[in-house]
């Protein structure tokens, strides 16, 4: 299965070159939050895209434009690139998006002003139909020219992955021969609130994955977006194969609706899964980029998994969390780091986990503080969400000398 | 669609009561539940709620806190997988994959959760915001089934069951699990039972979860067909899905095939359901005119009652078909 265009939009960048540039160079992209009110949260930072920089051109009537919601924006925006180097111009293809907070602003929206004015309607019907994510998508998909079945996967922080994960299975079944696939998630008042009421965020804006000191998360939002599609189909058009699918892992962590089973038995299942699809061992894996999110327990139960599914090879794993430099884009990250991982097999570069200043003990892997030049071949990401939503992707570049 | 695949379990919680049988019962009655006002700052909104039942509530601890969303989907789980398969799954001798599909979801914590924020971010509870996520009933069924197998939630418009029917067709296709549950489940609150008298003041909201389970090989009903649902698009308006679909699923007249249909009894909504159907000379059930419009949860109803009707021996065969509000149309051909 093969991947032949991704896109991809953060606070980083907005676009492939341009997120690889700031990777590469270990940047951080965090800013205050303008996209809504909070001033009463205790942290007011986050990967916020600058939105101002995402027009739609002439491509997109401005009256359609205006119905879609920031995150559908950012995903169309993204899909767009994906499709243009993939060397398509919409078509006849399955999607299949990966969201954990759809369109909330507007459903906000809706909530403020029906209780700010129960009897007025005024508009409030155009709400409740550009609220719902269904909607939404089938209109990103037709501004991409693109027909076919839509598939919405929210399985929380793990939904842009297993969105990835669905379109590999598509393909790989034979169902289809190619499909559109990714995630996204923008900021949202509700969502932001969620995560501070829990204490997630940490306070100091800038979160540190695998420090020994880390205090949370940021949250991030933006999307990232592939075509998946099968090797044949992909050499019959002529098309450059990225990278392939080699492999994917789905499990149910059961422990906890908002923690992970401290030995992360689920994380254990999803990477040996996954390495037992694409016939790889642990040493083969050139990176490992985890799931990473810089909250005290995640951090934990990943590692343990990864010293559990490495074993004695654990040393030699690669692994960073590029969380640090962009935050949590939650039902995005998956797709989001998958892009990243692309970035790497196309460059050759491994991308860092920022800001730590003393690594925990539980990373006696090889943590990556720096970005660096790397041979990389095989990759594998992690994705794990609320409600114990819990995947791995693995990718390898096969022209890798 | 690779391989056969049983209907091996029915589980369901609607306005008409807890289990299949009250949703049977009440489609042969032709009666409609009765309907309750639903207010909020002088708005009334008649719905048709689930009756309460705790005693119809599982016992977890998962399940203390949730919203009624969840219980109504573990409720409604439980019941199609039967207790033989549950003590299979609970001995790990079992890997049952959950699908979940919905449109609103826990709207009654977000609802809550979002006063909360509005109100004051620096105490709004913790507790509420965790269930607000699309997956926590999803989650809550896992951990109580004790199942580490995958576990999706996919989110759509009314019609969204057939492509959670389509996604464990390939799970159990694929060998990732024996069997499969899949539930579509919502609950009412007036943020949504108002959105949907927005469209259409003839609307009767209501909520529930229907569940059906699947596993690979023969049982008394099997799903024969379930096709890739017809998305709308620039070409493709609700008609002409509608029209797509019916020739995809039931391209001649079938006199003896049964037909639940997703009418809901809203004129302008039913139009091109009605159109695609015109020709068809079997007996049809609509259940949304009796249970009220349950969105992500009538989908469920609908194949639940085909399934149960080839179980009664009054059908051979059943098609269920949904025309969703703005996604696709989809549908399933269930039969002995």
């Amino acid at each position: 299965m093969a991947i032949t265009g991704a896109g991809i939009v953060t606070s980083m960048g907005f676009d492939f070159a341009g997120n690889a540039t700031g990777f590469r160079s270990g940047r951080t992209a965090f800013r205050p939050v303008t996209a809504f009110d909070v001033s009463r949260q205790r942290v007011g930072t986050a990967g916020e895209v600058d939105t101002t920089q995402i027009s739609p051109g002439s491509r997109i009537a401005r009256r359609d434009w205006e119905r879609m919601d920031r995150g559908t924006r950012l995903a169309w925006w993204a899909a767009r690139e994906a499709m243009e180097m993939a060397g398509l111009n919409g078509g006849s293809m399955p999607v299949v998006v990966g969201t954990s907070a759809a369109a909330m602003p507007i459903g906000e929206d809706y909530y403020k002003r029906a209780v700010e004015a129960p009897d007025r309607r005024a508009g409030q019907l155009l709400r409740t139909e550009a609220y719902q994510v269904q909607r939404q998508m089938i209109a990103m998909a037709r501004h991409l020219g693109v027909a076919g079945p839509l598939r919405i996967v929210s399985n929380a922080c793990a939904s842009g992955a297993n969105a990835i994960g669905h379109a590999f299975h598509l393909v790989r079944s034979g169902k289809a021969e190619r499909v559109l696939a990714g995630g996204y998630d923008a900021l949202c008042q509700l969502v932001f609130a969620g995560f501070d009421a829990l204490q997630a965020l940490s306070p100091s804006g800038l979160p540190r994955p695998f420090d020994a000191a880390r205090d949370g998360l940021a949250l991030g939002e933006g999307a990232g977006f592939v075509v998946v599609e099968s090797l044949a189909a992909a050499r019959a058009r002529g098309a450059r194969v990225m990278a392939e699918i080699l492999g994917y892992g789905a499990a149910t962590d059961i422990h906890h609706l908002t923690q992970p089973h401290p030995e992360g038995d689920a994380a254990l299942s999803t990477m040996t899964a996954a390495c037992r699809m694409a016939g790889v061992s642990p040493e083969e894996i050139d990176y490992v980029n985890s799931h990473g999110t810089g909250t005290p327990l995640n951090d934990v139960a990943e590692g343990r998994a990864i010293q559990r599914w490495a074993g004695e090879a654990v040393a030699g794993v690669k692994v960073s969390s590029t969380k640090s430099a962009i935050g949590h884009l939650l039902g995005g990250a998956g797709a989001v780091e998958a892009v990243i991982c692309l970035m790497a097999l196309e460059g050759q570069w491994l991308p860092a986990s920022l800001n730590v200043r003393e690594a925990d003990p539980v990373c006696t892997f090889d943590l990556i503080r720096e970005p660096r030049e790397a041979r990389v071949r095989t990759v594998l990401t992690n994705s794990f969400g609320f409600g114990g939503a819990n995947a791995t992707l693995i990718f390898r570049k096969e022209d890798v000398a | 669609m690779s391989g056969r695949i049983a209907i091996a379990g029915t589980g369901a919680v609607s306005s008409a009561g807890w289990g299949v049988p009250a949703l049977i019962a009440a489609l042969d009655r032709g009666e409609a539940p009765p309907v309750s006002i639903l207010e909020r700052q002088g708005v009334l909104t008649p719905v048709r709620r689930v009756p309460e039942n705790a005693a119809g509530v599982p016992k977890s601890g998962r399940l203390r806190r949730t919203s009624p969303v969840s219980k109504f989907a573990a409720a409604a789980a439980i019941e199609a997988i039967g207790s033989e398969r549950l003590a299979k799954i609970a001995a790990g001798e079992w890997r049952v994959g959950v699908i979940y599909t919905l449109l609103n979801g826990c709207v009654n914590y977000s609802n809550r959760f979002f006063g909360e924020v509005l109100a004051d971010p620096s105490i709004a509870s913790p507790i509420l915001f965790p269930e607000t996520v699309f997956n926590a009933p999803a989650s809550h069924l896992a951990a109580m089934l004790g199942s580490v197998s995958p576990n999706d939630t996919l989110l759509g418009d009314g019609a969204e069951f057939f492509t959670g029917l389509e996604a464990a067709t390939e799970w159990i296709g694929r060998g990732d699990v024996d069997g499969c549950v899949v539930v579509g489940a919502e609950e009412l609150d007036w943020l949504s039972a108002e959105a949907l008298k927005f469209h259409s003041r003839d609307y009767v909201p209501s909520e529930g979860a229907g569940a059906l389970y699947l596993e690979a090989g023969d049982g008394a009903v099997r799903l024969l067909q379930v096709p890739d649902p017809v998305a709308f698009s620039s070409e493709t308006n609700r008609a002409k899905a509608a029209q797509r679909l019916r020739a995809e699923i039931a391209p001649e007249d079938e006199p003896a095939t049964l037909l639940v249909d997703g009418l809901c009894g809203v004129a302008r909504v039913d139009r091109a359901e009605r159109l695609a159907w015109k020709n068809w000379s079997g007996p049809r059930l609509s259940p949304r005119t009796i249970t009220g419009e349950a969105l992500g949860a009538s989908a469920a109803f609908q194949c639940i009652l085909a399934v149960e009707a080839i179980r009664a021996g009054r059908a051979d065969q059943a098609i269920a078909f949904a025309l969703g509000g703005n996604e696709q149309a989809a549908g399933a051909r269930f039969g002995r």
